[in-house]
């Protein structure tokens, strides 16, 4: 292993001597080193980079919409206008940063390390993986520039199919590159998580991490190939003239929205059970507690998995589908809450008797319970038929996506960002910095969003950009929110740079956390570890490593043993 | 670490060639499993459309030539079956069969690929390729069919990429032939041949459904 350079230990209370170690970042340099990298910690840093990129872009369109929203009237953008901003804000934020945010980032970085391997399963899949990223990215983008699209992000038919004006084409060819990025990212994890485990790290020692992104993986595995050929079908129909959606042949439009929903409601999972991953982990280590029913919280993501497969159809309650399909999506949308909430009471139990740290990554992770419980009672509103009748396509809609998108999975992917952060640049961030931002997002976050519920609830219509003068309160709360808001995410992006140079060192475990990712050194090495990690314990004893002066957990190898 | 262990063919993420041949043939599974959901969202449209118009589908599939169909079908078999007799010469080690079944392989896919080329053809010169020249007439007995042209805009979409699959494995064997001649694999190392033999398979089992959905509606 890569360890010929100057080997030192690793004092028992954490604390690494100042020798430069061999670690994944100064292992090699270059412009080269990087783009052809086959380290899934770096490409995963690759995927940090590109994935803020589009986060800003899709920001700064979200500013304009709230810009926009001030005043009722049309102040800044025309119509057709208003249109491509939102649909630019909602193709960005889901399609180039919700999808891969945790992961292609958080996910790429620690699913070896985890689960103890050198690398992934197919190291060049994994690098393909972010060039058809950034391919696909470029197409949208190069769509953007040339006048954008304003189909809205989800691509109805017949509008998108024939009437459209905006570059359809351009940016549909660009999603579906993307979703092959996505694809190969879940194959990657599943064949690691099934055939690469470290000798006794059996699936329940897994972290629920690990759980939480081989449940996604097999909704990207499943799902994205369905949108792809739905977009395919919308391009042989705009660009070749088949009429598979066309209403003058015979076509149904509606069905390009059960096939665009059957892989774009479970999406929502692949954005959120990563993040549920990441709020189990940092749960445990800031209760200093065993997780609470670690089997529930394992089981209960591959039953959102499933289940999230079977309530497409709840998008689509007044588009004219049969009124029993109806009342079955509406049931399955009701059972899907159930193992969200399994998840929601065993977090809830851990913290019960904890000794709780209010680190920057916990604040994260609570003011994700809170925003996501939210997220999900309304989401139940909208399940019920005919309460969602009064609410569809109102800002009731809009509010409740977001407080499960942004609430829940930003939320999660700031805490995980910097739960980790130590781990993947070896540097602290400043942490009153870090409670202080965390802070500024729970507010602005609720500030920007609770009024829509109410705008909503009143009949504030989505995407429009004049409105009865009657919700301009709620409208301005809302765009001083996301204010607030904008703020509340720039701060951790200037802090989180500052400490790549000036952060203090973090040693191999600040947190003195369990999981294997902790006993390697910080940063890791390229292959992970220096040494054949073997697991002898079930994962979160964290009363064992507080009982236990030491920072380091009991793995061991016998290379480690004839050192020690 | 086990290094010294490694072998060149062994990647440096894995421990053995065990694993490595595990972990391939897993990815390739389930790289399957979403190409079957994206020809699934195909078959679910066909299947809507089928059911919705059933006499134009009826009358349309009749246009198509049975028997045309029936030849493709059966090269695609034979070349599953030069593909498999290639994957066994690859586990025997017999380097020059396993050339020999690749090009094998190649000649039958391009086979297939030409005589869909000659029917899509046909089928401009009958204006049945659907948009503003479409134009459906029949065989005699069954003319009325005012939906053809989904049917017909579903043979294309689903028959085109089904030929791109095949056009990739195209490239695969092509890949696979240039690695046989310079001797890369053994009876220790055949992986590759394996996996890529799965997925020749796998487009042709396709086929075999495209076949029937497409050509034999109400042949009775």
């Amino acid at each position: 292993m890569d360890t010929t350079s100057t080997v030192e230990r690793v004092s028992a209370t954490g604390i690494i001597s100042d020798t430069i170690r061999t670690n994944f970042l100064n292992a090699d340099y270059g412009i080269k080193s990087w783009l052809l990298t086959k380290d899934h910690k770096r490409i995963a840093i690759l995927y940090l980079i590109s994935i803020t990129v589009f986060f800003m872009i899709g920001g700064a369109f979200a500013a304009m919409i709230r810009m926009e929203l001030i005043t009722p009237e049309a102040d800044v953008f025309t119509s057709e206008a208003y249109n491509k901003v939102f649909t630019t804000h909602g193709i960005m934020m889901v399609f180039f940063f919700l999808i891969p945010s945790i992961p292609a980032t958080l996910g790429n970085f620690l699913v070896p390390v985890m689960v103890g391997a050198r690398d992934l399963a197919f190291p060049r899949i994994n690098l393909l993986s972010w060039y058809i990223y950034v391919i696909g990215g470029l197409f949208t983008l190069t769509a953007l520039v040339l006048g954008g699209v304003d189909t809205g992000w989800t691509f109805y038919t017949p509008y998108s199919s024939t009437y459209s004006n905006g570059y359809v084409m351009l940016t549909g060819i660009g999603i579906f590159i993307t979703g092959f990025s996505s694809i190969l990212t879940g194959l990657n994890f599943i064949v690691t998580v099934h055939k690469m485990r470290a000798p006794g790290l059996g699936w329940f020692r897994l972290p629920l991490f690990v759980w939480a992104n081989y449940a996604a993986s097999l909704i990207m595995v499943l799902g994205t190939p369905v949108v792809a050929i739905g977009i395919v079908m919308i391009a042989l129909e705009r660009g070749l003239g088949l009429g598979i959606f066309d209403p003058r042949l015979g076509g149904d439009p509606v069905l390009f929205q059960h096939i665009f929903w059957f892989y774009s409601h479970p999406a929502v999972y692949i954005m959120i059970l990563p993040g549920m991953g990441v709020v189990s982990e940092i749960m445990a280590c800031f209760s200093r507690r065993h997780i609470f029913g670690y089997k529930f919280i394992a089981f209960s993501s591959l039953g959102i998995a499933i289940i999230g497969f079977l309530v497409w159809g709840h998008h689509m309650f007044v588009s004219g589908q049969s009124s029993y399909a109806g009342i079955v999506f509406s049931l399955f949308t009701f059972i899907v809450a159930v193992p969200s909430a399994i998840k929601v009471f065993n977090w809830t139990a851990t913290m019960h008797k904890g000794r709780i740290v209010y680190s920057t990554p916990m604040m994260y992770a609570l003011g994700f319970i809170g925003l996501f419980l939210v997220g999900g009672l309304t989401g139940l509103f909208c399940a019920s038929l005919g309460v969602d009748i009064h609410i569809h396509d109102t800002y009731f809609i809009v509010a409740h996506f977001h407080y499960v998108m942004v609430g829940g999975s930003v939320m999660a992917y700031l805490g995980g960002i910097h739960f980790w952060w130590p781990k993947m640049t070896g540097r602290m961030y400043p942490e009153g910095w870090g409670r202080f931002s965390a802070l500024l997002v729970f507010v602005g976050f609720n500030l920007t969003f609770f009024p829509q519920f109410i705008a909503g609830y009143l009949g504030m219509p989505r995407r429009y950009h004049v409105y009865p003068p009657e919700f301009q309160i709620y409208n301005v709360l809302s765009s001083g929110g996301a204010l607030v808001l904008g703020i509340g995410f720039m701060i951790p992006l200037i802090y989180l740079f500052w400490s790549l140079k000036y952060g203090e060192k973090a040693g191999p475990n600040p947190w003195r956390a369990a999981g294997l990712e902790w006993e390697t050194t910080s940063p890791p090495p390229t292959f992970n570890f220096d040494y054949q990690p073997v697991v002898d314990h079930e994962p979160y004893n964290y009363s064992e490593i507080d009982a236990r002066s030491s920072a380091t957990v009991s793995t061991h190898s016998v290379q480690e043993e004839q050192h020690v | 670490m086990s290094d010294a262990a490694h072998n060149s063919l062994v990647a440096h993420q894995f421990d053995d060639a065990r694993q490595q041949q595990e972990a391939a043939t897993v990815g390739m599974w389930t790289f399957l499993i979403t190409e079957i959901m994206f020809f699934g969202g195909l078959i679910l449209a066909y299947m809507i459309y089928r059911n919705q118009f059933a006499e134009s589908f009826h009358a349309a599939s009749r246009v198509l030539d049975v028997w045309v169909g029936c030849f493709n079908t059966c090269v695609l078999l034979v070349s599953s079956l030069t593909m498999a007799l290639g994957v066994r010469a690859a586990q025997m080690g017999d380097r020059k069969k396993l050339v020999l079944f690749i090009i094998a392989t190649m000649i039958f896919g391009a086979a297939f690929l030409g005589v869909k080329a000659y029917e899509y053809a046909e089928k401009f010169e009958h204006h049945l390729v659907p948009g503003p020249t479409f134009h459906f007439h029949g065989v005699p007995g069954h003319e009325h069919a005012p939906n053809a042209e989904i049917f017909f805009s579903l043979y294309f979409a689903m028959t085109g990429v089904h030929a791109l699959h095949m056009i990739v494995g195209l490239g695969l064997m092509t890949w696979l032939l240039r690695k046989s001649i310079k001797g890369t694999f053994s009876k220790d190392y055949y992986n590759p041949v394996e996996i890529c033999g799965l997925y020749w398979h796998f487009v042709d089992i396709v086929w075999i459904f495209l076949y029937p959905l497409l050509y034999l509606i109400d042949r009775s």
